[in-house]
C-alpha cells in the first residue's frame, strides 16, 4: 500500500506541490479573515499571518521530507542535480569518466578473456555432466608417440573403453587434424574434426541441417566418405545453400557427401580451436598400438561423481593397458606403460592448450589492469576532493539551510556512483573491441584462435563488481570528508585559508604516495616484460634464423614415391636446390623451434639414457649456418648401405661422453615400434642449438643423415628448410615443383616469422604491460601536478607572506620539491617491496631475467623519481613566481 | 524519550482535536487547540503541517479537499480506525507520562 502509494506519488510530484501550495495559501487567508474580523486592518492581517505562518518553502521542505514518497524522488532529484554539476563542468567529468571506462574496459576484456577460455561451458547438453578420460599424472616419460596435445588414448585404448564404460552413459572419441579442401594443385588447409559415431548424440548437438554423423557412418568407414560441415565453413565454402543428398564437397583429394551443418556457435571441444569439416572415425583393422591420437570423454550416469568414475576407471586400468600394450618396446618401456591409470577430469568447459599458455598471462594482466583502475581511482579521488573542496561554500550553504550530513553523504556518493556506473556501462562497451583485440594480437596466420567472446552474466557481475569496487575507492573519503566540514569555518575562510587544513592535505598525500607505489609495481613488471620480449627475440639461438623458408610437401597422392621414398626425398632437395635464386636446401624429419619432439632411447657403453634424433640432409649444417665443431659433416655417401653414422651436439658430448673424444664413439638406439634397434658411430660433433623452445635449454640432440631414415619410418611427407626468403625464388619453387608433380601439396613459412608466433604470449605481455606501464606514470604525473597546484593554490598565502618576508624563489621550489620528495621516497619505498613480492609471480614467464634484476628496478626507481620531479618541477615554478601583493590582498 | 514524548504530545493534540471535530482543515485544528486551552497551548503552523503529513502516511488520518463554510476550498482532515486506536493509546501513555512528571515534581 504504502510502496503504491509511494510510487503513485512520484508520478504526481507536481500535484502533490500544487495541493500542499493550496493547502498553505488557503491557511492564510483564514488567519487573515480572522485577523480581519479581531479588528486589524488588511496589510497587518497579512503581515501577521505571514510573521506566524513563517518562510511558506521551508515549511514545504520540511513537509515534503515527511512524505515517504519524496524520499525517492529527491533522489532522482540528486541525480538531476549531480548530472547538472557534471554538464558545469564537463573537463572533470570527461577525465573522471574517460579514465574509469578505460580502468573498467580494459579489466573486463582481459576477464572477458579468461571468461572465454577458462569458465565458459561449452554450447552442449548438461555440460556439467562431460568428463575427460586421461591418464592420471599425464605421460611424462613420453611413453610412444603423441600426436597432439589432447591425444591421451590410443585406438586399441579407446576400443577397450567403448566397450565396458560403467559410470558413462555414452563415450566419445575425437581429435582434430589439417585436411585439404579443394583440389590438391590450389586447395586450402582447413581444420578436419574426426569424431567417433555416436559423438554428436552424446553431447546433444541438434543438426542445424540435415543430419549429423551417426554410428552407422562409422560403421561403414569407407567410401563414399561422409563430413559434417561447421555453421561458419557452410557460409563462408559453401554459399550456406541448403544441404540436399547431392551435396558434395572435395576433401583430401576424394570426393565427400555433406550430410549436414552444426549449429553455429559449437567449434569443437577444444576452446580456441574451430573445425571446418567433422568426419566419422574409421578405425583400421591392425590399429596402432603406440600412436596416442584421441581425446576421449563420456557423460557421467545419473548418480556417478567424478571421484566414483576416477576409482572405477582405476580398477580397470591394468587389465586394459596389459591388453592394449604396443609390440617392439623394451619390457622396461612396457611397463611403464601398463602402470599407467586412467582417471576422469570435468570437461564441462572443454579442453584448451590455451589454459597452459594464457592462464598466467591472463590472471597476471587481470591483475595489471586491475592496479591501473586503482591508480585511476586514486586519481579520482583526488579530483573529487579537490572539487569538493572548490564547493565547500555551497556544501556549508546546505548545511546551514538544513541539509542534514547524510543528505549530503548521499548526494556525494550519488555524484561518485553515477560516475561509476557511466564508466562501468562504457567500459563494458570497450571491453569488446579490446578483447577482440587481444584475441587478434594472440592469433597468428597460421593458427587463428577462434574464442567466441561473448556479454554473458559472469562479465556483467564482473563489470558490477568492478564499478562498485571504484565507486567506493574513490567515493567514499571525498565524501566522508566534504560532509564532515564545519560549515561556519567553510563559510567564513571562503576557498582559502592560511595554512589550510593539514588533515586532508595527508589524504591527498596518501593517495600520491599509494599512486607512487603501484605504479612502481607496474613499472617493474613492463620492463621486465620488455626486456624479457627483448632477449627472446634477440637470443641466438645458435641457427640461423632470418632469410629461411621452411617448405612442407605432402605426397601421398603421388604414386611415384612409393618405389623408393628415400630417393624421391632426395630429389625433391635436389629440384629445391636448382631452383635458381636459391642458395641452399636441405630435408629434414622435424623443424627446429617450430616442429614437435623426436626422441629415442640410447644406450653409450652401458650407460642408458636418450637424446633427441633429426633425420637431415647433408646440406642441413651449411643451410642452417650450424658450425662444425669437430669430425665431419654428412656426405651423399652416406646412404642406408653405408655405414650408420652420428653427428652429436656439444650438451650431448657433455652429458653424456665425460671427455672423452666423441669422433668413433658408439651409440646404441633402442628399438621401438618402426624404428629397428640400430648401431652408430659418432662421425662429427656441432655447435649446441636450441630445439624445440627458445626458453628450454639447449638439450642432448643427434643428428642421422636422412638417407638412413628407417624404410620403415617414411611418411608421404617431406620437411625442406630452404635458404631464401624472396618471395619470388619460392614462387619459382613452387612453380617448379608443380610442374613436375601436380598432385603435390606444398605450404611454405617464414622460418623466423614461425618462431616470432611463437611468442606471440610474450609479444602481448610486453606490449600491454609497457601501455599500462606507461599509462601507470602518466596517471602519476598528472595526479602528482594536480595535487601540488591544489597545495600550492590552497597556501598561496603562506607562500606569499614568505616571498614578502624575503624567501628567495630556491626557497619556495625547495619547498614544494620536498613536498614531492617526501611522498617519492615513500611511494618508491612501499612500491619496491610492493614490486618484490608482485613479480615473484611472474618469475616462470619471464626469459633471462630474474624478478628482483636490480638493473631493472634500479631504472624504474630514476624513471619515476624523474618523472615526479618534473610533474612537481612546474607548480613549483609557478609558486616561486608569486606575487606577494596579489597572493595575500585575496584573502 | 524526550523528543518522542514532545512530538507525542503534539500528535495527541491533533488527534484527539480531529477526534472532537470529526473532520477539520490546519487552520481550524489550530484553532480549535488555542481556544479549548484558553490560549494557553500554541501550536505553530511550522509543526503542525509536517505532523498532519507524517499522520497521513502512517495512515492514522485521511485528507479530502471540502468547502469551508467561508465557501473556501480546504483540506479537512479525519481520522482513520488506526488513528483511533492510536489516539487510545497515546491517550493512556500521556497519562502515564503526566503521573510519572508529576510524581518527579513532588518529590522535592
Amino acid at each position: 500500500m504504502s510502496l503504491f502509494r509511494r510510487i503513485w506519488a512520484l508520478g504526481n510530484r507536481a500535484k502533490l506541490d500544487c495541493d500542499i501550495d493550496a493547502e498553505f495559501r488557503e491557511h492564510l487567508r483564514m488567519r487573515v479573515d480572522a485577523n480581519i474580523a479581531k479588528g486589524m486592518s488588511p496589510e497587518q492581517a497579512a503581515r501577521d499571518a505571514r510573521l506566524r505562518f513563517g518562510n511558506p518553502a521551508v515549511m514545504k521542505e520540511r513537509v515534503g521530507s515527511e512524505d515517504a514518497a519524496l524520499g525517492l524522488d529527491s533522489f532522482f532529484r540528486d541525480i538531476r542535480y549531480a548530472l547538472r554539476g557534471f554538464l558545469k563542468s564537463p573537463g572533470f567529468t570527461a577525465i573522471a569518466i574517460l579514465s574509469l571506462a578505460l580502468g573498467i574496459g580494459a579489466n573486463t576484456a582481459v576477464f572477458q578473456l579468461l571468461d572465454a577460455v577458462r569458465l565458459r561451458a561449452l554450447p552442449i547438453q548438461k555440460p556439467q555432466e562431460l568428463a575427460e578420460l586421461r591418464i592420471a599424472d599425464g605421460n611424462p616419460t613420453g611413453f610412444g608417440v603423441s600426436n597432439g596435445p589432447y591425444a591421451n588414448f590410443t585406438v586399441p585404448m579407446w576400443q577397450e573403453i567403448r566397450r565396458h564404460h560403467d559410470p558413462f552413459s555414452g563415450v566419445l572419441a575425437w581429435r582434430t587434424s589439417g585436411m585439404l579442401f579443394g583440389r590438391p594443385s590450389d586447395g586450402i588447409q582447413i581444420n578436419g574434426l574426426e569424431v567417433s559415431g555416436d559423438f554428436f548424440s552424446i553431447l546433444g548437438i541438434p543438426p542445424w541441417q540435415g543430419r549429423l554423423i551417426q554410428p552407422q557412418d562409422e560403421v561403414s568407414c569407407a567410401t563414399p566418405k561422409v563430413v559434417v560441415a561447421s555453421y561458419a565453413f557452410w557460409q563462408s565454402h559453401m554459399g550456406g545453400q541448403p544441404i540436399t543428398s547431392n551435396t558434395t564437397v572435395l576433401a583430401n583429394g576424394a570426393t565427400a557427401q555433406v550430410l549436414g551443418v552444426t549449429p553455429p556457435g559449437f567449434y569443437g571441444l577444444s576452446v580456441g580451436d574451430t573445425f571446418d569439416l567433422a568426419y566419422p572415425t574409421c578405425i583400421p583393422p591392425n590399429p596402432r598400438r603406440e600412436i596416442f591420437i584421441y581425446s576421449v570423454m563420456g557423460r557421467l550416469k545419473p548418480g556417478w561423481t567424478l571421484d566414483r568414475a576416477s576409482a572405477w576407471l582405476g580398477s580397470i586400468s591394468p587389465g586394459l593397458f596389459q591388453s592394449t600394450a604396443p609390440d617392439g618396446y623394451s619390457a622396461q618401456a612396457v611397463k611403464t606403460f601398463t602402470s599407467f591409470r586412467l582417471a576422469a577430469y570435468p570437461a564441462g568447459s572443454g579442453v584448451s592448450t590455451l589454459r597452459k599458455t594464457y592462464d598466467t598471462s591472463l590472471q597476471l594482466l587481470l591483475a595489471i589492469t586491475g592496479l591501473v583502475l586503482l591508480i585511476a581511482c586514486a586519481n579520482l579521488a583526488n579530483l573529487m576532493l579537490a572539487r569538493a573542496s572548490t564547493r565547500q561554500r555551497e556544501i556549508a550553504l546546505r548545511m546551514a539551510l538544513g541539509a542534514t550530513r547524510r543528505r549530503l553523504l548521499r548526494q556525494f556518493l550519488i555524484e561518485s556512483g553515477l560516475l561509476a556506473i557511466i564508466g562501468a556501462i562504457l567500459g563494458v562497451a570497450l571491453a569488446q573491441p579490446l578483447s577482440r583485440l587481444l584475441v587478434a594480437s594472440l592469433s597468428t596466420s597460421n593458427s587463428p584462435i577462434q574464442l567466441s567472446i561473448v556479454t554473458d552474466w559472469r562479465v556483467l557481475l564482473f563489470a558490477a563488481i568492478v564499478a562498485i569496487f571504484t565507486c567506493i575507492v574513490f567515493g567514499t573519503f571525498p565524501a566522508l570528508r566534504s560532509s564532515s566540514a564545519d560549515p561556519i569555518t567553510s563559510l567564513k575562510s571562503g576557498a582559502r585559508s592560511v595554512t589550510g587544513s593539514r588533515e586532508r592535505f595527508s589524504v591527498q598525500r596518501s593517495m600520491v604516495v599509494a599512486q607512487i607505489a603501484l605504479s612502481m609495481v607496474l613499472l617493474v613488471a613492463a620492463l621486465l616484460f620488455v626486456r624479457s620480449y627483448r632477449k627472446l627475440m634477440t637470443f641466438n639461438p645458435g641457427m640461423r634464423e632470418s632469410g629461411i623458408t621452411m617448405g612442407f610437401f605432402y605426397f601421398n597422392l603421388i604414386h611415384a614415391q612409393q618405389e623408393d621414398p628415400a630417393d624421391f626425398k632426395r630429389d625433391l632437395v635436389d629440384l629445391v636446390r636448382s631452383v635458381p635464386g636459391i642458395q641452399n636446401a636441405a630435408g629434414t624429419t622435424l623443424t627446429p623451434l617450430t616442429g614437435g619432439l623426436w626422441s629415442h632411447s640410447i644406450h653409450i657403453g652401458s650407460h642408458e639414457s636418450w637424446s633427441y634424433f633429426t633425420y637431415v640432409s647433408p646440406t642441413y649444417f651449411a643451410t642452417m649456418g650450424i658450425p662444425l665443431i669437430s669430425g665431419r659433416s654428412f656426405t651423399a655417401s652416406d646412404s642406408m648401405s653405408a655405414p650408420l653414422v652420428l653427428i652429436v651436439n656439444q650438451s650431448f658430448v657433455r652429458k653424456y661422453l665425460n671427455g672423452e673424444n666423441p669422433i668413433g664413439q658408439i651409440v646404441h638406439v633402442l628399438p621401438e615400434p618402426q624404428y629397428p634397434a640400430r648401431t652408430y658411430q659418432i662421425v662429427g660433433t656441432i655447435a649446441d642449438t636450441k630445439y624445440d623452445d627458445i626458453r628450454h635449454d639447449m638439450p642432448p640432440q643427434a643428428f642421422v643423415p636422412i638417407d638412413q631414415l628407417p624404410m620403415t619410418a617414411q611418411q608421404p611427407a617431406s620437411a625442406i628448410m630452404i635458404a631464401s626468403s624472396s618471395p619470388a625464388a619460392i614462387d619459382a619453387v613452387r612453380r617448379a615443383i608443380a610442374t613436375r608433380y601436380p598432385d603435390m601439396i606444398m605450404q611454405f613459412f617464414d622460418f623466423q616469422q614461425q618462431i616470432q608466433d611463437g611468442l606471440v604470449a610474450d609479444r602481448m605481455m610486453a606490449m600491454l604491460s609497457g601501455f599500462f606501464g606507461l599509462l601507470a606514470i602518466i596517471l602519476v604525473a598528472v595526479g602528482l601536478y594536480g595535487v601540488l597546484s591544489y597545495f600550492i593554490a590552497q597556501r598561496s598565502n603562506e607562500i606569499g607572506l614568505r616571498i614578502a618576508l624575503g624567501a628567495l624563489p630556491w626557497q619556495v621550489i625547495a619547498l614544494v620539491l620536498r613536498d614531492t620528495a617526501v611522498m617519492l621516497l615513500i611511494g618508491l619505498f612501499v612500491g619496491t617491496g610492493l614490486a618484490l613480492l608482485a613479480t615473484r609471480a611472474a618469475a616462470a614467464m619471464l626469459f633471462g631475467l630474474k624478478p628482483n634484476d636490480v638493473a631493472t628496478l634500479v631504472f624504474a626507481i630514476a624513471l619515476l623519481a624523474a618523472i615526479a620531479i618534473l610533474a612537481s618541477w612546474l607548480p613549483a615554478r609557478k609558486a616561486s613566481h608569486l606575487d606577494p601583493v596579489i597572493a595575500l590582498r585575496a584573502e | 524519550m524526550a523528543k518522542n514524548d514532545l512530538q507525542g504530545a503534539l500528535d495527541l493534540l491533533i488527534l484527539k482535536t480531529l477526534s472532537q471535530l470529526v473532520s477539520m482543515h490546519g487552520y481550524g485544528i489550530v484553532a480549535h487547540i488555542e481556544s479549548v486551552s484558553d490560549d494557553l497551548l500554541n501550536v505553530e503552523e511550522g509543526s503542525l503541517y509536517p505532523a498532519l503529513h507524517r499522520m497521513e502516511q502512517s495512515g492514522w488520518i485521511r485528507s479530502e479537499w471540502a468547502v469551508t463554510e467561508a465557501g473556501r476550498k480546504a483540506r479537512y482532515y479525519s481520522l482513520t480506525a488506526a488513528g483511533r486506536k492510536q489516539l487510545a493509546e497515546r491517550e493512556k501513555n500521556w497519562q502515564q507520562v503526566v503521573k510519572g512528571v508529576q510524581a518527579i515534581l513532588r518529590f522535592a
